[in-house]
């Protein structure tokens, strides 16, 4: 029998709130760290160096948000001593938000790369291809955090499973990439700039993969990490 | 203790037990067991085996009649008038309820230690001595004597009164009060010790002692103990099992039980939801 995560109903109406609390702020700093991403694509894609720069410039927000809900969640430990779905809570928000804080590292070079192209006049018409990928990186942090929002073990699979044509799309993007390097080497240059964001993007969905993980984690009990999809699955179906 | 609440729509929740309640060579079996005090009944079919050399803790809300389910492990129940006790209860091969089994001999091999410390208001060695003396385990003073030092030793707390074992045992903290009563119970080489509440009325660095010694004792006994601390059940038992309104709700590793319940009741109790 699958147990409810009701946040609400414990005796203590004290530890309702701090609980609930807890869970926002990991929710806002989803929020922003998906903000940072977005912008940070934007930036790159549009050529917009001040947009680059505002994001770059941005993180320390991420930052600051991660070390207070740590410090939120070392207190509820203390104070509370969780059990159960309460301390697989508690778990998955520490984990969640050190994975959050490093999307928004990700997103932070996103920015730092979109000033330094734009900067030397190079046309987002050039790495169109990174466009498609950073939609799905989107679309991935967005379900992710979504399913985490919600508690939504299928919608945290499904996350896992689309994850997989982002690997696709970045292998094409590098192959790519070391063509147009070998035929114009005055290109290097920005085309390993070109890389660094693709493998920035690539690195967020991995992120956003792990958060999935915990989700299941949260909601059934079980440490799914480093198993395959299909193992997964099984395991779940116990 | 007695006290039971009569609630049908939870009963119909608890249709089964969850878990895994049965283990590989029990050192105590029981089955099917039903109490009743008068007509009322306070525990209602559990079966559940308690395996050798494990700690298992018996969690639940009060009245929920863990004590009382505890207490039928060594007939303390038969003492109360209006309390009946059916079902199986077997210490490896024998029925402890069986018409030959002297309940004073049973006691001697399943012990028990209370939630108030109990000592006898004789000296500290007599109050371990006692034991030994009345089931003629020591054939000579300097016997006893061994028995005396070892089971205090074994209680962790020969090192804190060895200078003054004629001293009244009611003079010692309540800390060390209870692991004499530990001391007592142990200096007749019981095979599993019963445990009521052993720490709820003593201070945070008197239960650690006594939950590290907890620790120390499952190399030799099986532990039996009711605890109304979570966080102690969570530290010192390798089993848990939750009772709920005279059921056994569920039984299960302690990690999991307190990572992952499979019971919603259990869920709800153990994270102090409303339930």
């Amino acid at each position: 029998m699958d147990t409810d995560l009701n946040l609400t109903q414990h005796i203590s109406n004290r530890f309702n709130e701090e609980l609930e609390e807890v869970r926002n702020l990991a929710l806002n700093m989803g929020g922003l760290v998906e903000k940072q991403v977005s912008d940070g694509l934007k930036a790159l894609l549009k050529a917009k160096s001040k947009l680059g720069e505002k994001v770059a410039s941005s993180d320390y927000k991420v930052n600051a948000m991660e070390v207070d809900i740590d410090e939120q969640c070392t207190l509820i430990l203390a104070r509370r001593q969780p059990a159960a779905s309460d301390l697989r809570l508690v778990m998955s928000i520490i984990k969640t938000i050190t994975d959050l804080e490093r999307i928004g590292d990700e997103a932070e070079q996103l920015g730092m790369y979109a000033i330094k192209l734009a900067d030397d006049n190079i046309k987002p018409s050039q790495f169109v291809e990174l466009r498609h990928l950073g939609e799905h990186v989107k679309e991935m942090l967005h379900d992710a955090l979504d399913a985490f929002a919600r508690m939504d073990v299928e919608a945290a699979l499904q996350t896992i499973e689309a994850s997989s044509t982002l690997k696709e799309e970045y292998d094409a993007i590098s192959r790519q990439l070391i063509l147009q390097m070998m035929e114009d080497p005055r290109q290097i240059k920005n085309a390993l700039r070109v890389h660094w964001c693709a493998r920035s993007l690539e690195r967020i969905g991995d992120h956003c993969e792990n958060i999935c993980e915990y989700v299941v984690y949260l909601v059934k009990g079980r440490d799914v990490r480093h198993v395959s999809i299909d193992e997964m699955k099984a395991e779940l179906e116990e | 203790m007695t006290q039971v609440i009569e609630a049908p729509d939870i009963h119909q929740a608890i249709k089964q037990t969850v878990g895994s309640p049965f283990t590989h060579k029990p050192k105590i079996s029981t089955r099917n067991v039903d109490v009743f005090y008068d007509d009322k009944q306070a525990i209602f079919d559990v079966s559940l085996d308690i395996g050798s050399h494990e700690v298992i803790a018996l969690i639940g809300p009060s009245g929920c009649g863990k004590s009382t389910y505890l207490r039928c492990f060594n007939r303390m129940n038969d003492t109360i008038q209006s309390c009946r006790v059916t079902g199986e209860f077997r210490l490896e091969e024998e029925d402890i309820y069986a018409r030959g089994m002297d309940p004073v001999l049973l006691r001697a091999r399943i012990g028990m230690v209370f939630q108030k410390p109990n000592p006898f208001p004789k000296s500290i060695y007599d109050n371990v001595a006692y034991g030994p003396k009345l089931h003629g385990l020591a054939s000579n003073r300097a016997e006893l004597d061994e028995i005396v030092v070892s089971s205090l030793q074994k209680a962790g707390l020969y090192e804190e009164v060895k200078d003054r074992l004629n001293a009244s045992g009611t003079g010692l903290s309540g800390g060390q009060q209870q692991r004499l009563c530990i001391a007592r119970t142990i200096a007749v080489s019981p095979e599993v010790i019963l445990m009521d509440e052993p720490a709820s009325a003593l201070d945070p660095i008197a239960t650690a002692t006594i939950e590290e010694l907890i620790d120390e004792l499952r190399q030799n006994y099986t532990i039996v103990i009711v605890t109304h601390s979570m966080q102690q059940a969570a530290r010192v038992s390798q089993r848990t099992a939750y009772f709920h309104l005279g059921k056994l709700v569920e039984v299960g590793d302690t990690n999991q039980i307190f990572t992952n319940p499979q019971h919603q009741l259990t869920e709800n109790y153990i994270t102090g939801r409303f339930g």
